[in-house]
C-alpha cells in the first residue's frame, strides 16, 4: 500500500493503524445490532470510503477503471488469415459523445503497427514539383498547425452484411469508423513549399510500414482540406493510428489516409495501386466494377440498445441513442423508427454538428415491453438519405464489400434481448 | 473524373511528355537546375534519396525498372517464396489471397477477384510485389525477381502459355490484363435513392407489420457467447 512507503510520514502510519482496528470494531458492532433496511452500499460503510487509494504517483498516464476492462477492441478472428494484416472493431456500444478514446479507435493494418523512432522519420515530396522535399518531424512543426476533429470509416464497413444479417453486434456491423481532433498541417502548405508544377493532378501518399501502403488522391482533393496529422485528441498520434504522422483524408475512405506517411508524390495521372484496383473497387452485379469510389456516404446505426447492450431495465424510460455521419458535410436529420420503418420520429443530435464528424443523436421513449424493430436514418446537408439494405442490393448485388451505408435493424424481444435481423 | 480516364492515343502521347517531365526529379541536380532557392523549411532530397523511396509503376510504364525475368525463373522463385500461402497455382491455401483463376465468374454469386479475372493493369502486380511481398520480408526481392514473378502470376493466370515467355522493362506494356474495360467511374449518385433528393417518409411508410426475413448468421462474434455460428465463406478484403 502506497501509504506504507517510506515517504508516509509516521503520524499517519499510526493513524491508519488506528483505523484499521476501528473497521474490525465496527464490524463487529454491525452484526449485533438490526440489520439495517435498504442497500449494504450504502447503509455500510465501503472500503473506498474509509482508505486512501494510490497517490499522483501510482499512474503517471492514466488509463479507464479496472471495471471498465470489456471496453475494448474486438476482432473477428476468422474474417482474416493472419493478425498482421487483420482489423478489430471499435466498441461502439461503449461510448457516448462524437469523439473515440484513442485507444479504441478501430485498427486496420495490411503487415502489422510499425514501430517509428520519430527521429527517423521523415517526409519526403518529389515526382512534379520545382524541387523534391525532404522533412523531418521538426521541419513539420514550424507549418501553420490546425486542429480538425474527423471521422474516419473503412470502406469495408459493414462490409460483412451485403448479403444479410451476419455479424450480431454494432462493434462489428459499424465498428470500423472512430472519430477524434487531428492536430497537423494542411497539405496544401508542404506542396507550396516544393513548388507544384502546372501539369499535377494527382498525388500518391505511402506509408512507411511494410505494406508501403500507397492510394492515388486527386491533387484538388489534397490542396482543399487534406492535412498531415501529428496529433489526435491533444497528443501524439497512437502507434496503431500511424505515429509519427499520417494523412488526413476528411469524408473520404480510409483507406486512404496513409498512416505512418513518409511519402508524397506529385504526378499527372493516378497509380493504379493494390489497394484502388484489386481492393476497393466495388463490384457491381453485371460484373463492372467501381474505382475510385472515394466519399463515405451518409450512414447511422444505433448503439444503444444493441446486440451487445440488451435492454436490462424493463418497461418504462428508454434511453436510445447513435451515430451519425456523411462524407458530404454535416447531418441534418437523425429519424428513428422503432417499428421497422413504418413510422418514423426525429431524434435529437446533441453536442457539436461538424463537417465530416460523428453526430450524437438521442430518441428518449416508454418501452412498453413488446417487440421492437429498431432503425436510424440520417439525411446529410446536401440532402442525400440513408438507404435501405434492399435498396443498396437491388441497385448493386450483394458483391461490392465496400460502401454498405444500408439502415440497420435491431430486433428487441421482449426479454430485452437484441438481435441483428433483417425485416420485411 | 473523365480528364483523367483518357487512356486511349491522345492519353498516350499526353503520357510520353509527362514521362519527361516527371522523370527529371529522378536525377535533378544533373538535368534541372531548380528555379528555387533553398527551401525555407526542409531540405532538398537527394537524387539517391528519391530513387530509394520512388519505386511506384504506372500502367504506362512510368517507373519500371531496367530488366527482365522469364516465366521458369519466375516459377522458382515462386515455389521457394510465395507458394506457402498463395498455394502452388496460386489458389491460395486457408485464408491467404488467391492469386491465379476465377476467370468469368465476376457475375456469379461468389466471384473470384484474382489478377487474371479482375485486375486491370498489370503494372498494379509489379507494384505491389515489390513493395509489400513476399509477406514477412518485404523488398528483398531484385528488380529482375519481380520481372520474373510477374510473369510467372500471368503464366499461372492463363494469360501467357509459353515458359519461356520473358517479361522486360521494354516488352512490359505490351500485356494487357483482360479485365481492364470493365471499370467504370463512381457513379452512386446516380442510384435512385440519391438522385431523388425528396424528404424521406416519416408515416405509414410501408404496409403490415415487420416480419423478420433473415437473423444475424454469426452469434459467436463476442468472445464471452457460446460457439453457435457458422463460418461465413468470404472474410473482409
Ligand atoms: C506469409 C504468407 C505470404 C507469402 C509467403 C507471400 N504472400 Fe503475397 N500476400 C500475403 C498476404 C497476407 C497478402 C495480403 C496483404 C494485405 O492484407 O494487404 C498478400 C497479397 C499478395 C498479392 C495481392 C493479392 C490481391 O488480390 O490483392 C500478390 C500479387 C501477392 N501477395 C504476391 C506474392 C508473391 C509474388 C509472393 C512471393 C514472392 C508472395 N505473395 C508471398 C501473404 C503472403
Amino acid at each position: 500500500m502506497t501509504l506504507d512507503q517510506a515517504r508516509s510520514v509516521p503520524s499517519r502510519r499510526a493513524l491508519l493503524k488506528g483505523g484499521l482496528l476501528g473497521a474490525a470494531a465496527a464490524a463487529v458492532g454491525a452484526s449485533s445490532a438490526r440489520a439495517a433496511s435498504g442497500e449494504s452500499v450504502i447503509t455500510e460503510v465501503q472500503d473506498w470510503n474509509r482508505y486512501p487509494g494510490d497517490g499522483v504517483d501510482a499512474r503517471p498516464y492514466g488509463k479507464p477503471s479496472q471495471f471498465e476492462a470489456d471496453v475494448v477492441r474486438r476482432n473477428v478472428p476468422w474474417l482474416t488469415s493472419d493478425p498482421i494484416s487483420s482489423v478489430n472493431f471499435t466498441p461502439l456500444h461503449e461510448l457516448d459523445g462524437i469523439i473515440t478514446p484513442s485507444g479504441l479507435c478501430f485498427e486496420r493494418h495490411h503487415a502489422g503497427i510499425a514501430e517509428i523512432e520519430p527521429g527517423s522519420h521523415r517526409l519526403m515530396i518529389n515526382g512534379l514539383v520545382d524541387q523534391p522535399l525532404v522533412f523531418t518531424m521538426a521541419d513539420l512543426k514550424r507549418f501553420p498547425r490546425e486542429n480538425r476533429v474527423y471521422f474516419l470509416e473503412c470502406a469495408a464497413n459493414s462490409g460483412m452484411e451485403w448479403r444479410g444479417a451476419q455479424l450480431n453486434g454494432c462493434q462489428f456491423t459499424h465498428g470500423m469508423v472512430h472519430c477524434v481532433m487531428y492536430t497537423g498541417v494542411r497539405l496544401k502548405h508542404l506542396l507550396d513549399e516544393a513548388g507544384v508544377k502546372s501539369s499535377a493532378k494527382w498525388l500518391l501518399a505511402e506509408g512507411a510500414d511494410a505494406s508501403a501502403m500507397t492510394r492515388s488522391i486527386p491533387l484538388e482533393k489534397a490542396l482543399d482540406d487534406c492535412m498531415v496529422a501529428f496529433g489526435m485528441n491533444g497528443e501524439a498520434l497512437r502507434p496503431e493510428q500511424g505515429y509519427p504522422l499520417r494523412l488526413v483524408v476528411p469524408g473520404w475512405e480510409g483507406n486512404m489516409w496513409v498512416k505512418w506517411l513518409r511519402r508524397l508524390e506529385i504526378g499527372d495521372q493516378p497509380w493504379e495501386q493494390r489497394e484502388e484496383t484489386s481492393k476497393y473497387t466495388d463490384l457491381l452485379a453485371n460484373g463492372k466494377a467501381r474505382r475510385f469510389t472515394w466519399v463515405m456516404d451518409v450512414k447511422s446505426v444505433i448503439t444503444n440498445p444493441s446486440p451487445q447492450a440488451p435492454i436490462t431495465h424493463g418497461k418504462g424510460p428508454l434511453v436510445l441513442t447513435g451515430l451519425a455521419w456523411s462524407g458530404n458535410g454535416t447531418i441534418s436529420r437523425v429519424d428513428v423508427s422503432i417499428d421497422g420503418g413504418r413510422n418514423w420520429k426525429t431524434a435529437r443530435i446533441d453536442g457539436p454538428s461538424l463537417p465530416l464528424a460523428l453526430h450524437r443523436f438521442y430518441y428518449e421513449f416508454d418501452w412498453d415491453g413488446s417487440e421492437l424493430f429498431l432503425q436510424s436514418r440520417a439525411v446529410d446537408e446536401k440532402g442525400f438519405v440513408q438507404p435501405t439494405k434492399d435498396q443498396l442490393r437491388s441497385a448493386r448485388g450483394p458483391n461490392s464489400i465496400y460502401h454498405n451505408n444500408g439502415i440497420q435493424t435491431w430486433y428487441v424481444g421482449t426479454n430485452g434481448v437484441i438481435e441483428n435481423v433483417e425485416i420485411s | 473524373m473523365s480528364r483523367f480516364r483518357k487512356w486511349g492515343l491522345a492519353g498516350s502521347a499526353f503520357v510520353a511528355i509527362a514521362s519527361f517531365a516527371i522523370a527529371s526529379p529522378n536525377q535533378p541536380a544533373k538535368t534541372e537546375p531548380t528555379e528555387r532557392g533553398k527551401p525555407r523549411v526542409g531540405r532538398v532530397a537527394t537524387p539517391d534519396e528519391v530513387r530509394a523511396w520512388d519505386i511506384d509503376v504506372r500502367p504506362d510504364g512510368l517507373g519500371l525498372p531496367a530488366g527482365r525475368g522469364t516465366v521458369s525463373a519466375g516459377q522458382a522463385i515462386y515455389d521457394a517464396q510465395c507458394a506457402s500461402c498463395h498455394g502452388d497455382f496460386g489458389e491460395a491455401i486457408g485464408r491467404w489471397p488467391v492469386l491465379a483463376g476465377g476467370q468469368g465468374t465476376l457475375e456469379a454469386d461468389r466471384p473470384e477477384k484474382t489478377i487474371g479475372s479482375y485486375w486491370p493493369y498489370l503494372s498494379t502486380v509489379y507494384d505491389y510485389v515489390r513493395r509489400a511481398m513476399p509477406f514477412g520480408n518485404a523488398r528483398s526481392l531484385s528488380d529482375d525477381d519481380v520481372y520474373a514473378l510477374t510473369a510467372y502470376l500471368l503464366y499461372l493466370n492463363d494469360i501467357v502459355d509459353d515458359e519461356n515467355f520473358e517479361l522486360s522493362k521494354e516488352t512490359f506494356t505490351s500485356v494487357k490484363l483482360p479485365n481492364e474495360p470493365n471499370f467504370i467511374d463512381d457513379d452512386r449518385v446516380r442510384e435512385p435513392y440519391y438522385a431523388d433528393k425528396s424528404p424521406p417518409c416519416m408515416n405509414d411508410c410501408k404496409p403490415g407489420k415487420a416480419a423478420i426475413k433473415m437473423h444475424a448468421a454469426v452469434l459467436d462474434v463476442t468472445p464471452e457467447a457460446g460457439d453457435k455460428g457458422e463460418t461465413p465463406k468470404s472474410g473482409i478484403e
